[in-house]
C-alpha cells in the first residue's frame, strides 16, 4: 500500500471573541486612536480547533471521520480541501485531489442545468474535455434531461441536489473529501452516493469522509478517525471506533438524566436543557422504557432571562448515528410566545414508542423558530429502550426487524 | 512513516505521482493550471448579465450612448466646456468607454469575493481568479462600445492614422490598474464592508476630478500635475489621442499616470497575496 495523504502534526487556533470578525474600519481607527501602541486585540482567545493530528492514509482506504459537532472534523476537511490553512504542521497529497463539501457548489440559479453542470464541473476540478466526456452520462445520472435548457431557479431542490450529484459522481480523483453531503439527501439518493463511493474504493482512491452517519460510515468505511476536541482520539477499525465513540454517550440513564454535565452543547446559554426525564403517562418515573409503551420525556430548562418564541426540539438517532426523526413543538401546532427567566419543562407525550429495542441518543434544541439562533444545541441524552411483548404473541422484537415497527393489525382472508 | 520512504515507493495506478505539499505551490503555476475555471467565472458573468431582460446585450452600448448623449447636452452645449477641437460625441465617447470599463472593473472585482463568499467557503482555486475574472468581463462591453467608435470616426470624417493602433495597446495599463485597485478592494473587502460603500462613493466622485466631462487643459497649468496623480487621467487624455491625433496631451502627466498604475497594481496583488490565507476564515 503507499500513502496518498500524509498528514503530521496539523494544528489550527482560531481566534475568538472580540469585534475581530466583520469589525468596521471605525472601530480599528478608534482603538488605535485610543492605544496606539497596545499589541492589537491581545484580550482575544485562542482556541484550538486542531492539535497535532497526524495520519497517512494509504491508496484504496476509505478513511470515516467521526467526532460530535466543534470536534475539528470540518476544521481538518477544510485545511485538506486548502480552503484554510494550518498554523502549523503539514499537508501532503499524491495525485488529484477533489473535495466535496457541498453538493452543486457555484450553481446559478439564472444559468440552466447545460450550463450548471459546465460551471460546476468547472468549480469541481474537471477539465471541459472530461465534462464533454462525461455530459450525457452525468445528464442520465441526474434524471433531469427534459430540463437540461431549463434555468436551474426552476428546478426543485430536489432536482438541483441529483444535478449536483451526477457532477460529483463523474470526478475522477486520486483523493476525494467528502464532507457530510450524504445527510442532505433522501434514502434513494444517499444510497447512490455509497454506492458510487464504492466505485472509487474499487478503483483504488483513497477517500475521507466525515459524517454523523454511523452507518454509513460503517458500511464504506475500513478505517475510522474519531476526532475529539481536536485531537485524535482513537484511530482503528471503522466498527470499533463506532463502537468506541458511541459508548462515550452512554450516560447513567434510569429514569432520566442530568444534562448539565454535557460536554460541547451549542449555542448562547441563555437558556438551557438541565434535566431530562422519563415518565409514565401517569407521571411516575419509568424504571425502563419499553417498545411499544407509551412515554412521556419530560425536558427540564433554565432560562437566564426572558425568551422570545423559543422553538424546543429533539433529533433522535439510532446508535450507529442514523438519524430517525427531528420534531419540535412548533411542529404540532403549539406557540410559546415567551418563557420567563428561571426554571421550567415541557413535555413530549408519545402514545406508543414504536421503535425496536436497542440504544438511542437524544440530540435537544432550543431555538429562535426558523432555527437561528440556536439558545442550547445538542445536548445528548441516552435512551434505552427495551424489549417488550408488542405483537402480544410472546415473539420479541429485535434489531434484525429495522429500525421501528408500524402500530398494526392482519386480517387474513381464506379463499 | 518517514516520508521518503513512502516516496521511494511511490507506484500507483497512475505510476508515481509527485507529492504535492500544500504550503509549497507556486501561484503562477497554479493560476495555470486554474485557467479552465477563470474562463468558466468570467463566462458565467457574461451569461447571467442580461439573462431575463428584454433588450439583453443592448445594455452593452445603451449605457454609453446615453451617457455621450446627456454629456453632449449639458456638458457640450449648456455648459460649453471646450473639447479641444473633437467633435462633442467624440470627445466623451472615447473618454466613456475606458471610463465605464474602470468603474465596471473595480465595482466588480471589488465585491468579487464576498459575492462569491460560499465559493470561497466549500472549494479552493487561487482566489486572484475571482477579481480576474471581473476585469475580464467588461472587456466584452468595451470592445462593442469600440466597434461603435469606429462608426463614429467614419461619421465624423476624421483621419485614420497610426495613432489608432494606441487603442489596443492603451487596454493592458487600463485593465491592470482597474484589477490592481480592484484586487487591493477586493482584499480590504473581507475584512471591511465599509469598502462596498467606498467603492460606490469613490467612483461617483472620481467621475468628476478624471478628464472625462472636461479636457486636461480645463485645468490651470501649475495644478494639472494634482490631476495627474490620478492614473486614469493620463489613460482617457491618451485613449482620446488614440481616436484624434491633433488632441493635445500632456505626455509629462501621462508618464505621471502610467508609474502610478505600476505602483497601485503592484500594491493591489501584493496585499491580495498576502491576505488571502486567511480570507475562508474572515469572510
Amino acid at each position: 500500500m503507499t500513502s496518498c495523504i500524509a498528514i503530521d502534526s496539523l494544528s489550527k487556533q482560531y481566534r475568538i471573541g472580540g469585534p475581530q470578525q466583520h469589525a468596521s474600519l471605525r472601530e480599528r481607527l478608534v482603538e488605535f486612536a485610543r492605544k496606539p501602541l497596545a499589541v492589537r486585540r491581545s484580550e482575544n482567545q485562542t482556541i484550538w480547533a486542531l492539535r497535532d493530528v497526524s495520519f497517512h492514509a494509504d491508496e484504496g482506504e476509505v478513511v470515516g471521520i467521526i467526532g460530535r459537532n466543534g470536534a475539528g472534523k470540518s476544521t481538518l476537511l477544510k485545511i485538506l480541501s486548502r480552503i484554510t490553512y494550518p498554523t502549523s504542521g503539514s499537508v501532503k497529497v499524491r495525485g488529484r485531489v477533489a473535495s466535496l463539501l457541498e453538493v452543486g457548489t457555484g450553481f446559478h440559479d439564472e444559468l440552466t442545468g447545460r450550463e450548471n453542470i459546465y460551471l460546476n464541473g468547472s468549480i469541481l476540478g474537471m477539465r471541459k474535455r472530461e465534462v464533454d466526456q462525461h455530459f450525457d452520462a452525468i445528464v442520465a445520472f441526474s434524471g433531469v434531461e427534459q430540463f437540461i435548457d431549463t434555468p436551474i431557479k426552476r428546478y426543485s431542490s430536489g432536482m438541483r441536489l441529483r444535478l449536483g450529484f451526477a457532477v460529483a459522481a463523474h470526478l475522477d480523483p486520486d483523493v476525494l473529501i467528502v464532507d457530510e453531503v450524504l445527510a442532505v439527501g433522501d434514502a434513494g439518493f444517499q444510497k447512490k452516493c455509497i454506492k458510487a463511493m464504492e466505485g472509487l474504493r474499487k478503483s483504488g482512491r483513497t477517500v475521507l469522509f466525515v459524517s454523523h452517519n454511523l452507518a454509513a460510515v460503517e458500511n464504506l468505511c475500513s478505517r475510522g478517525i474519531w476526532i475529539d476536541t481536536g485531537r485524535i482520539r482513537m484511530d482503528g477499525a471503522a466498527k470499533d471506533v463506532i463502537v468506541s465513540y458511541m459508548g462515550s454517550f452512554a450516560g447513567e440513564q434510569a429514569s432520566g438524566s442530568d444534562l448539565t454535565g454535557n460536554e460541547n452543547r451549542l449555542g448562547s446559554g441563555e437558556i438551557r436543557y438541565m434535566r431530562l426525564e422519563y415518565l409514565s403517562p401517569d407521571g411516575t418515573p419509568c424504571a425502563m422504557v419499553r417498545s411499544g409503551d407509551p412515554l412521556v420525556v419530560r425536558f427540564h430548562y433554565h432560562a437566564d432571562k426572558t425568551i422570545l418564541d423559543p422553538s424546543f426540539g429533539f433529533r433522535l438517532y439510532t446508535e450507529m448515528g442514523t438519524l430517525l426523526t427531528e420534531t419540535n413543538h412548533i411542529l404540532n401546532g403549539l406557540h410559546i410566545p415567551k418563557v420567563e427567566p428561571g426554571d421550567g419543562y415541557i413535555e413530549v407525550v408519545i402514545d406508543s414508542l414504536n421503535l425496536i429495542p436497542g440504544q438511542y441518543l437524544f440530540s435537544l434544541w432550543i431555538t429562535a423558530p426558523d432555527g437561528v439562533p440556536v439558545y442550547d444545541g445538542d445536548v445528548r441524552a441516552s435512551l434505552e429502550v427495551e424489549v417488550s411483548d408488542v405483537y402480544r404473541s410472546g415473539r420479541m422484537l429485535s434489531s434484525r426487524h429495522g429500525l421501528v415497527y408500524f402500530p398494526q393489525r392482519w386480517r387474513v382472508v381464506l379463499p | 512513516m518517514s516520508m521518503d520512504s513512502v516516496t521511494a515507493r511511490g507506484q500507483s495506478r497512475h505510476g508515481t505521482r509527485a507529492w504535492k505539499d500544500y504550503a509549497r505551490r507556486s501561484p503562477f503555476r497554479e493560476i495555470w493550471e486554474y485557467r479552465e475555471l477563470f474562463f468558466f467565472l468570467a463566462w458565467r458573468d457574461v451569461k447571467i448579465r442580461y439573462k431575463q431582460t428584454v433588450l439583453g446585450v443592448l445594455w452593452v452600448i445603451i449605457q454609453p450612448l446615453f451617457t455621450m448623449m446627456i454629456f453632449t447636452v449639458v456638458f457640450g452645449r449648456i455648459a460649453n466646456i471646450s473639447s479641444e477641437g473633437v467633435p462633442r460625441p467624440v470627445f466623451y465617447f472615447s473618454a466613456l468607454l475606458p471610463w465605464i470599463y474602470f468603474s465596471t472593473t473595480v465595482t466588480g472585482a471589488g465585491m468579487s469575493l464576498v459575492s462569491n463568499a460560499g465559493l470561497l467557503a466549500k472549494i479552493y482555486f487561487p482566489r486572484i481568479i475571482l477579481p480576474a475574472a471581473a476585469a475580464l468581463v467588461p472587456l466584452v462591453d468595451f470592445l462593442v462600445g469600440s466597434a461603435f467608435l469606429i462608426g463614429f470616426i467614419l461619421f465624423y470624417d476624421i483621419p485614420i492614422g497610426w495613432n489608432l493602433l494606441l487603442w489596443p495597446i492603451l487596454v493592458v495599463p487600463l485593465a491592470l490598474l482597474a484589477f490592481g485597485l480592484g484586487a487591493l478592494l477586493a482584499a480590504l473587502n473581507v475584512r471591511y464592508r465599509d469598502v462596498k460603500y467606498a467603492i460606490s462613493f469613490g467612483i461617483q466622485l472620481l467621475l468628476f476630478v478624471s478628464p472625462i466631462i472636461y479636457p486636461s487643459s480645463f485645468f490651470p497649468e501649475q495644478y494639472r500635475w494634482l490631476l495627474a496623480l490620478n492614473p486614469l487621467s493620463g489613460l482617457i487624455e491618451t485613449f482620446r489621442y488614440a481616436v484624434v491625433p491633433t488632441y493635445p496631451v500632456d505626455w509629462g502627466v501621462v508618464g505621471i499616470s502610467v508609474g502610478v498604475t505600476a505602483v497601485l497594481f503592484v500594491l493591489g496583488v501584493l496585499y491580495f497575496k498576502r491576505t488571502e490565507k486567511a480570507f475562508a476564515d474572515i469572510i
